[in-house]
């Protein structure tokens, strides 16, 4: 596997690399490398098996960290391949030309996040969400009690505890 | 028969493909018809729907619609301390829930450098088989369900019902068990179980020839079921096609085997694979029916090599102030339909900063759903999707 990410760094600039554990690793390059390297792998390196498409939300850093996660069903191995872009209009070149599911999980990412790919499939449709009209609710700037509070309106008699709080009374009451 | 009537050798080419590349249909013309296939349908897995374009009784396009069961679990965790995700997680998936509970606890042992005792990782290793288990015995006779021949669920209803009591027993919960939690397990074996679950296997021995006798050996089903729904080999990689889908197309795919976890590497045993690469509704269903025999044989395997006693719970820092180390983990199991992994990533404190789901039903009932579809009858749609196993919880999260 080390001979693989040298292999990649020949090709790219590797900002960051970790080897998680024996059969996981994870590399960080830029958003323009990022397809070329995942079609370097899939291509000539043998990761055929495309795991998943995900996304953190840095928020405080200003940014979004995508991770592609490639499998080699044979040599029994799994690489992630990071990419941070920035969250202001945010946008990241498609890759549905690649595995034929990607187009789903970009379209999912679209909705929940806002991040755009241009020229990806039915990347407008709506993926769960219909007639939205607030900010992409996975950013982590959403407010998910403010927006309950707002839209929902609680049973009467329903009491509600901070969960930690809440705990403490029950397990030591006297700390 | 009319001399004139000819019967179009290719029908992919109908309707036509316009100059875009995309299928002329002309909903206007009155020779296409979109109807909806679910929600609410008895033959829909859960909660999502079929946007299909029919020309007469075949299907010329196929869309997945999901949304109808979003609870926002992945956002809900992220106000949840790690430990205040697991009542949660297990709401992932209704039949399988412990499939979460192992990857949520797994990722967290991971990245906090925790290891489970070793009697907690067998009593883990039985209730995922068990789990495993039930699921497939609600899952198996759905063949013939899919038919109107519903007699199988029912039987298969009254077994997953005995298991579920073992769970009650075990767990004190019939369908969301929260058992396996991180450092390891609740709680120990209760006197006399492991008797009871062997008993209940040996009526499930006997519930699976008569399965095979009323549903595998049913010459309308084979009928219906052999070359439906035919998922190519080259389809695995392209489609992201793991588990029992991929075994049928001849692709030994088992995360068991591929990356042992808990006790596996200890157990004698080999997925089921269709040497023949059948690859449709009757293969599928049949690699099913071979993992329920195969994991009633391991679930004996366990029962039989784990020790007697141990520790439950390796020692872990206070569950309510427990700060994950920064870092990301991918961890996956074999769930019954397939890979099933959790993405998590810590920023430190003592909250997640991104848990993410990867169900097999993502790529299975979107992308490859929608390309199966294509130029099947609409009587075929339900067969087509309850042998691919779609959950659309593991889709919505």
């Amino acid at each position: 596997m080390e001979e693989i990410i040298k292999n990649i760094e020949k090709m790219v600039v590797i900002t960051a690399k970790k080897r998680q554990r024996d059969n996981l690793y994870f590399v960080t390059t830029g958003k323009d490398q990022a397809i070329p390297v995942i079609t370097y792998l899939r291509d000539y390196e043998g990761f055929s098996h495309f795991v998943m498409l995900s996304v953190a939300d840095w928020m405080e850093e200003g940014e979004f960290e995508l991770m592609y996660l490639l499998n080699h069903p044979v040599k029994k191995v799994d690489i992630g391949v990071c990419v941070r872009i920035p969250r202001e209009n945010a946008s990241m070149h498609t890759a549905h030309h690649l595995w034929e599911q990607i187009w789903s999980y970009q379209r999912e990412l679209k909705e929940m996040y806002g991040i755009d790919f241009p020229g990806s499939p039915r990347v407008d449709e709506s993926f769960l969400l219909e007639g939205w009209d607030q900010i992409p609710p996975m950013r982590r700037e959403f407010d998910t009690l403010k927006y309950a509070e707002e839209t929902y309106f609680p049973r009467p008699g329903r009491e509600t505890h901070d969960p930690a709080t809440y705990m403490k009374q029950k397990l030591y009451p006297n700390e | 028969m009319n001399s004139k009537f000819k019967i179009e050798p290719d029908r992919s080419l109908y309707p036509s493909v316009g100059k875009d590349g995309k299928l002329e249909i002309d909903l206007s013309s009155g020779k296409y018809v979109k109807i909806w296939h679910g929600p609410n349908h008895p033959g829909v897995t859960g909660n999502m729907s079929l946007e299909l374009t029919i020309c007469g009784d075949e299907i010329v396009e196929a869309k997945t619609h999901v949304g109808y069961l979003h609870r926002g679990f992945e956002k809900i965790f992220e106000r949840r301390t790690w430990m205040q995700c697991f009542p949660t997680v297990v709401r992932m998936c209704v039949p399988e829930p412990d499939t979460n509970e192992y990857c949520l606890a797994a990722a967290m042992e991971e990245l906090s450098g925790v290891e489970a005792p070793e009697y907690a990782q067998w009593m883990r290793t039985l209730v995922l088989e068990m789990a495993r288990l039930t699921n497939l015995l609600r899952t198996v006779p759905g063949l013939g369900g899919t038919m109107g021949l519903g007699l199988g669920v029912q039987w298969g209803v009254y077994m997953r019902d005995l298991l579920l009591d073992r769970f009650e027993e075990l767990t004190g919960a019939r369908i969301y068990h929260m058992y396996i939690i991180p450092g390891g397990v609740r709680g120990k074996m209760p006197e006399g179980f492991k008797e009871r679950l062997l008993s209940n296997l040996k009526e499930i021995d006997d519930f699976s020839l008569r399965v095979k006798k009323l549903i595998f050996d049913n010459a309308v089903v084979k009928k219906r079921a052999v070359g439906t729904g035919y998922v190519d080999p080259s389809w695995v990689d392209r489609f992201g096609v793991v588990g029992p889908n991929a075994r049928a197309a001849g692709v030994n795919r088992d995360v068991r085997k591929d990356y042992p976890y808990l006790k596996y590497a200890e157990l004698d045993f080999e997925p089921y694979v269709d040497e023949n690469k059948g690859s449709d509704v009757y293969s599928r269903f049949w690699v099913r029916y071979m993992d329920m025999i195969n994991t009633v044989a391991l679930i004996r395997q366990i029962l039989d090599k784990m020790p007697n006693d141990g520790e439950i719970l390796a020692r872990i820092p206070n569950a309510l102030h427990w700060s994950i180390p920064k870092g990301q983990t991918y961890v996956r199991c074999e769930s019954s339909r397939g890979e099933y992994g959790f993405y998590a990533v810590s920023d430190g404190s003592e909250y997640p900063r991104r848990i993410n789901l990867r169900g097999p039903s993502y790529t299975h009932a979107i992308a490859l759903l929608e390309k199966l579809l294509v130029n099947a009858n609409i009587s075929d749609v339900s067969p087509i999707m309850v042998s691919l196993t779609t959950c659309p919880p593991e889709i919505e999260r």
